[in-house]
């Protein structure tokens, strides 16, 4: 459905542009921000908060009602979620003095990573396009498919990351690990640093781009499918329900990626 | 894909996100779970509780009853043997009744006959001494003659049971 007198370049390349806001000279500038750091992508903001508001809103629903009896529906799904993230962590975490920050951390990163991915599935033109009609000129709908999303979880991972090795391990500690290890001689240290830290840094890099890349990637492939016309409709679905893998996959990735290094932050070698 | 303010903002709502989460949704449920596991452990404990007493109550009420079979067959013996016991009393009672009832028929018999016989011979004394006045004549007194009827009356009585 590709609009009238775009190419089919011009059409990938609209689909692609965030709805972003600045202020530029005294004045609110929308979609002109190219290279201003103090620009915000709105639809990103709008949509993941949206959606991480109404997992919260609906488990925090079931958690106020939460009995110990026989459990309604609705609570039997949250519980299997729950149990579910639970178990990675409990599994992960072969010291069992842990934070009381990290299964509440995975658990909010899984259902909402979840939530954000499973916006991909709906058809890519449908939100933008009602935009349009409403004089919203952009509209991306996927907010992990935004580099600024995923990068926002993988560096707050990546601080928790280092917080936690230094609460855990001491200073000293985790200064010794990224300077002695894997050689323990004084004169390795420079070249121990460097491959520590790099180790360190992709971390949280690779935690980010995996999602962003498939998302990004999954998105492309949508647009590119709607550009098909009539053909679009039985490769749209082949697709989405290969997408319905992605979605549920990256967000457990995601999440046991953050567990995995947190318990390795708590781990002393 | 340009950083900008975004970054920041998504960090601020996670942030928000992940401590709304440990505080008010992660905590009620886990408790909740956990309470419910306790509840269903606790349930499988006393279910196999009260299995195990089952069992033994079954046992114990199949030892009760084992025993139970055994004394009635106890009782039952000793009711025979007692009853055999009884009978053959009240037989030996009966015997030794019948005889003594017998003997004392026979008893009672033989007096009989004896005072029949005593009657008769007075009586045939009386007439064979009113039949000797009659020969004789005159009267024989009885007074004055009781020794010869006497006499008389022993005479037959001796010679009666050869008579039969």
């Amino acid at each position: 459905m590709a609009e009238a007198g775009h190419s089919a370049g011009g059409y990938i390349a609209h689909h692609l542009q965030h709805l972003t806001v600045c202020r530029q000279d005294g004045a609110w500038v929308w979609n002109e921000c190219h290279g201003n750091f103090w620009a915000l992508n709105v639809d990103s903001m709008f949509f993941s908060v949206v959606l991480g508001i109404s997992f919260l809103w609906l488990f925090g629903r079931i958690a106020r009602k939460a009995t110990s009896g026989v459990p309604g529906r609705m609570q039997s799904v949250v519980e299997t979620v729950i149990e579910f993230v639970d178990k990675s962590v409990g599994d992960t975490f072969s010291h069992p003095p842990r934070s009381s920050v990290i299964a509440p951390l995975a658990l909010t990163l899984f259902v909402w990573i979840f939530l954000m991915n499973a916006m991909d599935l709906i058809p890519v033109d449908w939100l933008p396009w009602a935009a349009n009609q409403a004089g919203v000129k952009h509209l991306r709908v996927v907010p992990t498919a935004d580099v600024n999303v995923t990068f926002a979880m993988g560096i707050s991972v990546f601080i928790l990351t280092i917080y936690y090795s230094i609460r855990m391990k001491g200073g000293l500690g985790f200064t010794r690990e990224l300077t002695l290890t894997p050689f323990h001689h004084w004169a390795a240290v420079p070249f121990n640093f460097a491959l520590e830290g790099v180790a360190l840094v992709a971390k949280p890099v690779s935690l980010s781009l995996r999602l962003f890349g498939n998302l990004y990637a999954g998105e492309l492939i949508f647009m590119l499918i709607a550009l098909l016309g009539v053909w679009q409709l039985p490769l749209h679905f082949g697709w989405a329900v290969f997408h319905l893998l992605i979605v549920l996959l990256q967000a457990f990735i995601f999440m046991m990626l953050t567990i995995v290094y947190l318990a390795q932050a708590h781990e002393a070698h | 894909m340009d950083f900008n303010l975004t970054l920041i903002g998504q960090t601020v709502a996670m942030i928000v996100f992940v401590w709304f989460c440990m505080k008010f949704i992660w905590p009620p449920l886990m408790a909740a779970i956990e309470k419910r596991r306790r509840e269903i452990a606790d349930g499988i404990a006393a279910g196999e509780r009260g299995q195990k007493e089952l069992a033994e109550a079954r046992s114990g009420a199949e030892q009760i009853l084992q025993e139970a079979r055994h004394k009635a067959v106890q009782v039952v013996d000793i009711a025979h043997r007692r009853s055999n016991e009884l009978i053959g009393e009240a037989k030996q009672v009966a015997v030794t009744e019948g005889e003594r009832l017998v003997t004392a028929a026979r008893a009672e018999a033989g007096n009989e006959t004896l005072r029949a016989r005593d009657g008769l011979r007075r009586e045939l004394a009386a007439l064979v001494v009113a039949g000797t006045g009659r020969l004789l004549g005159r009267e024989v007194d009885a007074r004055t003659h009781a020794a010869l009827l006497d006499e008389l009356a022993a005479e037959i009585g001796r010679q009666a049971p050869g008579h039969g």
